[in-house]
């Protein structure tokens, strides 16, 4: 079973990987934010895995805060590029 | 043979681990921003789905303390479920009121949608 949840942390790795490739390259600064908020997702859901795979179930209330964190700073970010003003 | 909870875990987060591969895979190969929302948006909603039930199926001592660790998974599988495709729309809301329009051939009998496209100076 250990051995299993580290492909999957290597799958959901790679997965990061190449999301943020997408933020690098894109052309529109709107692809960014997506990229962002995908990695982020995905970071809560490796997190999550990494807290099993190591046996402190700790890790998810880590995870948890992430997610939330995520969110919020995406619509922070939207609004910045909407407005260009935080307030 | 394995116990039943270790291959419901073990089918359950290939399914997810694929989403999440294929979500990001296509990220890189799809032509336009509204292209790849599909995507970003629907795989690692559904993948975290799957994941994190999945991982329900590990918990052990539920009764000393388990149930908590399975609840904190629901919480979390319920707030992304919520939110990433919130996000998502937010996302793509803020990109039309900006002016990007999805991408059409030159010369589309469906015309134009007018506005910027990519990689223009806005």
């Amino acid at each position: 079973m250990e051995s299993f949840f580290v492909l999957i942390m290597v799958v959901l790795l790679i997965s990061i990987l190449m999301t943020l490739v997408r933020a690098l390259l894109g052309p529109t600064s709107f692809d960014r934010i997506l990229s962002v908020n995908a990695v982020g997702t995905t970071i809560v859901v490796a997190v999550a895995v990494l807290g099993f795979l190591k046996g402190r179930p700790d890790f998810l209330d880590l995870a948890l805060v992430y997610a939330m964190v995520n969110f919020v700073a995406t619509i922070a970010i939207l609004r910045f590029v909407e407005r260009r003003d935080l307030g | 043979m394995m116990a039943w909870n270790d291959i419901v875990t073990i089918v359950l987060l290939s399914l997810g681990a694929f989403l999440a591969l294929t979500g990001s895979l296509g990220m890189l190969r799809m032509p336009d921003f509204y292209s790849r929302l599909h995507p970003a948006g629907k795989n690692d909603s559904l993948g975290q789905l799957l994941i994190l039930v999945g991982l329900c199926f590990q918990v052990e001592h539920w009764s000393h303390g388990g149930w908590l660790v399975a609840s904190k998974l629901l919480l979390i599988s319920l707030f992304l479920i919520v939110t990433a495709p919130t996000a998502t729309h937010a996302i793509t809301k803020a990109a039309w009121l900006d002016g990007l329009r999805p991408w059409r051939r030159p010369g589309d009998p469906q015309g134009d949608f007018g506005g910027n496209q990519e990689g223009d100076d806005v």
